[in-house]
Order: structure tokens, then sequence, then C-alpha cells
């Protein structure tokens, strides 16, 4: 149910924004009068594979890269675009939701939809996946910037709404002379995953590996980053440090073991369970650690199953 | 039992009372060291502890935990008040120290789990 809620939140966006906000509304268009050999230059030089075909504004068909070349191989008679344009065209009113356009982009197999003023029905724009991704993407990153996410990336970003697939991935600096900065990334991260719709266990267990480890890497190592990435099944996160390393992992590893100094103890560091929680609260666990380098942790949550 | 029930019932002071003092109170735990109530600490919890830095309160948020009371008259730290109204967590006195504090609450109904 958690990940349905994540794709939903997406989903919720191409329902939100409309195909006019996400078009491109400078168009280049071609006349049915156009000569066909005419026609590579201007898709070339306006590095387009296909064009719209206007008379008066009107849509009347569309022609692309594909229909040239089909045309110059069957013998390159002179022709014009109207004799060998596509005539019956995929279209998409401007004011539809944005997930109208996704979906018919990926049942046509077409790489873009001319779209349609509907009270003058004239050519007011074209959209193509690469717009639909960006827009979502810049109302996504508004959100975003707001809960202190520094950087994230998504791909298969267009995939994820049809299909029903997520990948996310962001980066949090932790650095912090004082402990009181400490659990800063653990809040913040909680918020996003919140956001998106994560089942609150997960969210959870998430939050406290981040919090454990940021708080080690502030008392032990001074400075630091984390990494989280979600894809369809998984949250994984790196926390890596250049710090003194450990020297001996197994009894890091080992409850009650700590070389807290006294002044953090006094603050209820130094029990010896951060290491020990985290390794409760992951699916999957590796430390990785070099005296003198840093010390690096990966773990894992699966999205669908509750905690231990 | 309900925040606001056992506030009045065991005389404590509402430092923050959390967005909602009616809020039920489901158990207790109690600690000072924030890996301990990161790890046994349950939703729902009182917590009973001395600490007063602002760490006591992202973990009362991590675990979702119902109240953090200190003990002893301690005062929040200025940062640790402004996390709990940040993060919606009551924050709650008494003059008493953690033994009897926690014999009281148990005699409330109010158990570990
Ligand atoms: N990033 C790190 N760099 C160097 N040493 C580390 C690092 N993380 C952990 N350690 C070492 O491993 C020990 C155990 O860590 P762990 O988080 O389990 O307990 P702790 O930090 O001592 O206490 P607690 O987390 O309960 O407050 C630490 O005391 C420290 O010696
Ligand atoms: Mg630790």
């Amino acid at each position: 149910m958690n990940r349905k809620e994540t794709v939903n939140e997406l989903q919720l966006l191409v329902y939100e924004l409309d195909v006019e906000s996400a078009m491109t509304k400078e168009v280049v268009t071609v006349s049915p009068d156009l000569a066909m050999d005419k026609l590579p230059k201007i898709l070339k030089s306006n590095r387009i594979t296909g064009v719209p075909v206007t008379e008066d504004g009107r849509l009347v068909g569309i022609i692309s890269l594909e229909d040239y070349v089909r045309w110059a191989a069957d013998d390159g008679k002179p022709s014009c675009v109207g004799d060998v344009m596509t005539r019956k065209v995929h279209t998409i009113y401007s004011d539809e939701p944005l997930v109208s356009a996704v979906s018919r982009l990926e049942r046509f197999a077409c790489g873009r939809l001319p779209v349609l003023d509907r009270t003058t029905d004239t050519l007011a724009g074209i959209v193509t996946k690469g717009d639909v991704i960006e827009s979502m993407l810049g109302n996504l990153e508004i959100d975003y910037r707001e809960e202190g996410l520094r950087t994230y990336r998504t791909s298969r970003f267009f995939e994820d709404i049809v299909s029903d697939s997520t990948e996310l991935s962001f980066a949090y600096e932790i650095r912090g002379e004082s402990i009181s900065e400490g659990g800063e990334v653990a809040s913040s991260l909680k918020k996003t995953l919140r956001r998106l719709g994560m089942h609150p266990d997960v969210v959870r267990r998430a939050a406290i590996t981040v919090y454990e480890a940021e708080m080690n890497v502030i008392i032990y190592a001074k400075a630091g980053r984390v990494r989280v990435s979600i894809d369809q099944h998984h949250i994984s996160m790196v926390v890596e440090d250049e710090g003194p390393g450990i020297p001996d992992l197994e009894q890091a590893m080992a409850p009650g073991f700590s070389t807290a100094p006294e002044s953090v103890r006094e603050l209820g560091f130094g029990a010896g369970m951060g290491l020990p929680n985290i390794k409760q609260c992951a699916e999957s666990f590796e430390i990785e650690s070099v005296v003198g380098e840093g010390t690096t942790l990966r773990v894992s949550f699966h999205m669908e199953e509750a905690c231990a | 039992m309900c925040l606001s029930d056992i506030a009045r019932e065991l005389d404590l002071t509402v430092i923050y009372d959390g967005g909602d003092i009616d809020r039920e109170i489901t158990g207790g735990y109690a600690t000072d060291l924030m890996s301990d109530a990161i790890a046994h600490a349950k939703a729902g919890d009182l917590w009973v502890t001395l600490q007063v830095h602002v760490n006591v309160v992202a973990v009362a948020s991590m675990k979702d935990l119902g109240a953090v009371v200190l003990t002893q008259d301690r005062q929040p730290l200025p940062e640790t008040l402004q996390k709990a109204r940040d993060e919606g967590i009551p924050l709650l006195g008494s003059n008493l120290r953690a033994f009897d504090l926690i014999g009281r609450l148990y005699q409330l109904g109010i158990r570990g789990t």
C-alpha cells in the first residue's frame, strides 16, 4: 500500500497539472504545400523529428522524419507535404489533465501530441514526453526545496507514472560541531518520506537509522553525508564520513560498547546502542571502515514489510 | 489515559501542550539515554527523562511518543522548546525525581510495555 501511495503522489500531480502548463507554445509548423525535399532542412534546423502541418491555424496532419525517409526510399518523386503526411493525428486539448497526454503518448507510442485549443480548434502547442517530465519535475522541485532537500534526481519518471515504478534520490550534508544540530537530517528525511506517502513504520525505521548514523558522524567524525535513494521496492541509504574510522568493527557493533567522550555521555549518548539500533531497523546492513580514512554505512529497507 | 488527566492528577507543569493536551497516552518509558529511548520506547508513550536538550524532542518525534516529562524541575533549553513547537511534542515538567514520578504514573495505570 505504501508504494502505491508514493505512486499516487506522482499521479496526483499529473491529474492536477493541465497540458497547457507543460506544452511548448512556440510551435514550428509547415504548410501542406511545402515541397518534400525542403522538409529535412526545417526539421534539422529546429532539431525536431516531426512537425504539425497546418492550414490557416487548423491542424490538417503531421509529418515526421520517418515519413520523409519512407518517401525518399520509395522513389522520392517530387511531392508536397500534404501528399505524404499522416492525416489521422492523435491530438489533445490544452485544458485536459497531463495524465491524458501521458496515457495517449504511451497508448499510441508517439513522441509528440499536437495540442488544440478547445474553443477555436486551432493548434495551440505541442507536448512531448520530455515536456511532461520537465513540468512534473519543476513542480516537485518547488515542494522539495521547502523541505530542505538539497539535490535529487529522478529517472524513469515517465514510466513511473504509467508503470507504477519510482526512483528518486537525494543527498544531505551532515555538518556539526554541536550535537544540538543532530537530528536535522533525520527530521528532514522523515518529512520527505511522509510526504511521499510511505508507510509510517518504514518512515520511522529510516528516520531512526539516519538519526543514529548522523549522531555518530557528528560525534566521531565531525562531517559527512547521507545519500538516500528510493526505487520501486527499497529505500537505500549510504552514510559516509572521512573521520577516524573504526579499528574493530565487531567490537563497535557490540551492544554497550562505546568510546563516546564524557561531554556527550552527559547528554545521554554513548549507550553503545546506535549501531545495534540501526542493524535492528534495516533489512540489510553493511559497514566498512578504514582507520584514518573514514566509515561508510550502507543500509536498505523494504517498503512493503512491517518492522520486526 | 489522556495526557491532561495525567497532568492534573500528578500536578505536572505543562511547558508546551503539543497542540493537543487531551491526546491518549498508551504507556510509559524512562531513560536518559537517547539510543535506549530509540530502541525501546513505543509510539504513544510518556517518556520520563532528565535530559533537556533538543535531541530529546528529535527522538520523541521520530518515535511518535505521546509526551516528554522532565523530572526534578528541569527546564528545557530554548531550542528544545522551539523544536517541541515545531514537531508538536508536548513537554511537561515535574518536581519529582524519576523514581517517585514513575511510581505514581504506575499507580495511575500507566505501564511500561
Ligand atoms: N562514524 C564513525 N566514525 C568513527 N567511529 C565510530 C563511528 N560510528 C561509530 N563509531 C564507533 O563505534 C562505537 C559504537 O557506536 P554506536 O553508535 O553503536 O554507540 P555510541 O555512539 O557509542 O552510543 P549511542 O549511539 O548509543 O549513543 C562508538 O562509540 C565509536 O567508537
Ligand atoms: Mg551512536
